[in-house]
């Protein structure tokens, strides 16, 4: 489904399903917002339908403070952009178009982001 | 129509990220416990994903144009430099503190979650730094996702 999803926004809009760069494009200050807002708007209801048929597929089922899921959040934000990307557009979309770029970058922030969950469970015991 | 199919794909995309498990960050952070109690299942969403996208981006980009007229913008840029690889594990630092990357983010603040409520705005903010310090980003063409 998702990689359906993918295909079809590119397809009909000629657009790349990144979401990082879908909310970063918004920062630009250049035209092009509506699709993006459109996109949000669309991921927003799916969340709302899923909370509604499906609550326990959105459990937040770790401990974690409001100040981590700042910092986390925070370095999400910086990252993505600076590497121009996320888990769906160099993950999926980059990775599907062979890009060299998207694969280093996918395998480095998975790599990071194991290495960070290892360090939580084991330093933390799984708690922020 | 273009609005419509935006507004489609994203609905689709969410609905895709829920029923995968990529919503609950237990899933994820399980799934990158690599060396711990690793839960493969997530790399079968991924490697699921790009088998549709791979055969289906060779056969929309041989179209002159997308459906909704315009031009295909895909990424250009082919370098590996020091900035994809800096941002990039700055990304994947914050994902395994949380279990969250901006796509089921929004998802779980579509779904109101309390987590999301936190991690949602900061991550916008992250952005907006990070254009600050690098007003550079501005002036690129679009980036790979």
């Amino acid at each position: 489904m998702i990689g359906v999803s993918a295909s079809l926004l590119l397809w009909a809009n000629g657009r790349i399903a990144g979401i990082s760069g879908i909310v970063g494009g918004l920062f630009n200050g250049r035209g092009e917002i509506a699709w993006r807002i459109w996109f949000l708007a669309g991921m927003f209801v799916g969340g709302f339908l899923i909370r509604l048929f499906s609550p326990q597929a959105l459990a937040m089922e770790l401990t974690r403070s409001p100040a981590a899921l700042v910092g986390s959040g925070v370095l999400v934000g910086v990252g993505t952009r600076l590497g121009n990307g996320c888990t769906s557009g160099h993950g999926i979309c980059g990775i599907s178009r062979l890009s060299v770029r998207s694969l280093v970058a996918t395998v480095t922030f998975m790599v990071v982001a194991a290495v960070t969950v290892f360090v939580v469970r084991t330093v933390f015991g799984g708690s922020l | 129509m273009p609005v419509v199919m935006s507004f489609v794909t994203g609905l689709m995309f969410a609905i895709g990220l829920g029923i995968s498990g990529m919503t609950r960050p237990l899933k994820v952070v399980d799934f990158l416990d690599v060396g711990g109690s690793w839960d493969p299942s997530l790399a079968m969403v991924m490697i699921g994903a790009i088998a549709v996208y791979a055969i289906s981006y060779r056969l929309i980009v041989r179209r002159s144009s997308p459906v909704f007229g315009g031009l295909f913008q895909t990424p250009a840029a082919t370098s590996v430099d020091a900035r994809l690889l800096g941002g990039a594990a700055v990304f994947g630092t914050g994902w395994g503190l949380s279990g969250y990357c901006p796509g089921p983010a929004l998802t779980a603040l579509g779904g109101a979650g309390t987590a999301a409520l936190w991690f949602v705005p900061s991550m916008a903010a992250g952005m907006l730094l990070c254009r600050w310090w690098f007003p550079s980003l501005a002036e690129r063409a679009a980036g790979d996702g």
